[in-house]
């Protein structure tokens, strides 16, 4: 009934991209959003296409995966594709109708939200399409322990996770062996207003916490039972090492970012 | 000295009525408990006979309300101690579900060693051990998730087992197994005890079991109540069904036949046995 729940859509390949230390893809996609709204003018979007088209090429991942996230975005993207036509003032009206104007700013306003938005899904697309779950986990674990010294629970936090991440597909299986058991004794789920069919789901959620509360119960022994006790004196069997190719990786990204602040002070073009 | 040390063990603990009322539960009632290393031991008995809580204690997960426990020589009440006690006597639970952390199977199996903090280039060589030790080497790319209930088992069996413990606690860990699940778990649990020499501590209530045990303990209302070789214990037939406790049907049998005038020895484990016993009578 419910089909196999593919989190995060990795698509295995082996690619420069998926090779690449899953830290290096953090830091990249959040520099390839910052530079995405930082650029200016005609120059800085072919640029900026230019960089995007060459990571998708790098990664051997079907065009087609990285669209299908677009689906989620459709209805954003056209509101405020909406909102910018009509509502940004400017001097040159292209169209006037009733007490709605349509000025050339408004129109090209339009046009960058709409491709900052699509590049900024592509671009995080790219990275949990190229980077499993997990090495995904401990990227930003190891990315973001600086912010244990200010108390932020980082390792608790990856490790919850994870933990996360493996019981998606227990708990999936759970449900829908609940589900069977309630519709074989008469349960409905899928008929009726939608009221109803939301109070239909009571008699689904109480069984699932319950076993969910029991599971994280046994785990949480299972896991002190193994020696478990926090981040602290706990080494790891793969830990993230950069090598070269990361490195590489780091540059071209700082080359990237100094292109577009360039492009931001000194291009103008017509966009 | 044992490797695993009980005297006077005794737990209670509290039960909250659905009317709010408070009862005390006495789930350890003096338990005395003497574990020779090296050995497979076999614990006995019905639901709520106090064999989990047992368990519970030999891994530090409960403390005794009074009495002591002590591994390979570590009393487990000293808090200093804990992660000492947790490394020597290793704990493999009911659900294999519940036990498996990681997302892949050696990513699990390494979970133990990394909380002990062994150094990064001798964990994987630790993986890779306790993974070959109970067969699922060829699975350690895999995860976790698409494995069967036995695997799962052996798996997190593994994970115990590369924390290098002395001494192995199985809580009914083959209660939630298929018949071949089973029997390959067990034959995982016997080869370690006879290859590695760990020590084994096999809580259970199915009898077929306990057969090839070296010592059989039959637990019941908190207590103690038999102990023994597997021959002893099965041998008396009618001491066991007080406990509520089932003999092995070729055992019953052979007890029945024995009750109705056929002259067979006592205690017979397997069915090999009884047609050995039969064909003897014939003669």
């Amino acid at each position: 009934m419910l089909g196999e729940i593919t989190l995060g859509q990795y698509y295995p390949a082996d690619s420069v991209i998926h090779r690449l230390d899953p830290r290096v893809k953090f830091v990249g996609t959040l520099t390839f959003i910052v530079a995405l709204f930082l650029v200016k003018g005609f120059l800085g979007y072919v640029m900026v296409t230019l960089f995007l088209l060459g990571v998708i090429k790098a990664s051997t991942v079907p065009f087609g995966m990285m669209l299908r996230g677009m689906k989620a975005i459709i209805f954003i993207l056209l509101i405020t594709a909406v909102f910018n036509v009509f509502l940004t003032p400017g001097e040159i009206v292209l169209v006037k109708v009733w007490k709605l104007t349509i000025t050339r700013e408004g129109v090209l306003q339009a046009v960058r939200m709409a491709v900052r938005l699509i590049y900024l899904v592509i671009g995080s697309s790219l990275m949990t399409l190229t980077t499993t779950p997990n090495s995904l986990t401990d990227g930003m674990e190891a990315l973001f322990s600086p912010l244990k010294v200010i108390h932020v629970p980082v390792h608790e936090i990856a490790m919850m996770m994870s933990i996360a991440l493996r019981f998606i597909p227990i708990l999936t299986e759970e449900t829908d062996r609940i589900m069977k058991a309630q519709i074989a004794r008469g349960a409905d789920f899928k008929t009726g207003s939608f009221i109803n069919r939301i109070k239909n789901m009571v008699p689904l959620l109480v069984p699932l916490f319950v076993s969910a509360f029991q599971r994280a119960n046994d785990l949480a022994m299972a896991m002190e039972a193994r020696c478990y006790h926090g981040g602290e004196g706990r080494t790891r069997m793969k830990p993230l090492r950069y090598t070269a190719a990361d490195r590489v990786g780091y540059l071209v990204l700082a080359l990237f970012l100094a292109a577009a602040i360039l492009l931001r002070i000194f291009g103008g073009g017509w966009i | 000295m044992g490797i695993v040390r009980a005297a006077g063990l005794r737990h209670d603990y509290t039960k909250y009525r659905e009317d709010e009322s408070e009862v005390k539960v006495r789930a350890l009632d003096g338990v005395d408990l003497d574990v020779k290393e090296g050995d497979f031991i076999a614990i006995l008995g019905h639901n709520g006979s106090g064999k989990s809580t047992l368990a519970k204690h030999i891994n530090a997960l409960l403390l005794p309300t009074e009495g002591t426990i002590w591994i390979d020589e570590i009393d487990t009440k000293g808090e200093e101690n804990l992660w000492k006690v947790r490394q020597r006597a290793g704990m493999v639970f009911q659900n294999p579900d519940n036990q498996i952390i990681g997302t892949v199977v050696d990513e699990d199996v390494a979970f133990g060693p990394e909380n002990l903090g062994v150094p990064t280039e001798k964990i994987l060589h630790r993986v890779e051990e306790a993974l070959t030790k109970v067969g699922m080497l060829k699975f350690r790319d895999k995860s976790p998730n698409r494995l069967s209930g036995g695997q799962k088992q052996r798996v997190a069996i593994a994970g115990v087992v590369a924390m290098r413990p002395r001494c192995i606690v199985l809580d009914e860990p083959t209660a939630m197994l298929d018949p071949t699940g089973r029997k390959d778990v067990l034959r995982t649990v016997h080869e370690l005890n006879e290859k590695e020499g760990v020590t084994v501590i096999l809580i259970t209530h199915y009898m077929e079991e306990v057969v090839d045990a070296d010592r059989v303990f039959v637990m019941d209302k908190g207590k103690i109540v038999m102990e023994g070789t597997p021959r002893e214990v099965f041998s008396r037939v009618e001491e066991l069904k007080s406990h509520r406790m089932d003999v092995p049907q070729v055992t019953e049998l052979a007890w029945e036949l024995k009750k109705a005038g056929l002259a067979l020895p006592d205690g017979i484990l397997t069915t090999e046995e009884l047609v050995e016993a039969l064909a003897a009578l014939k003669h």
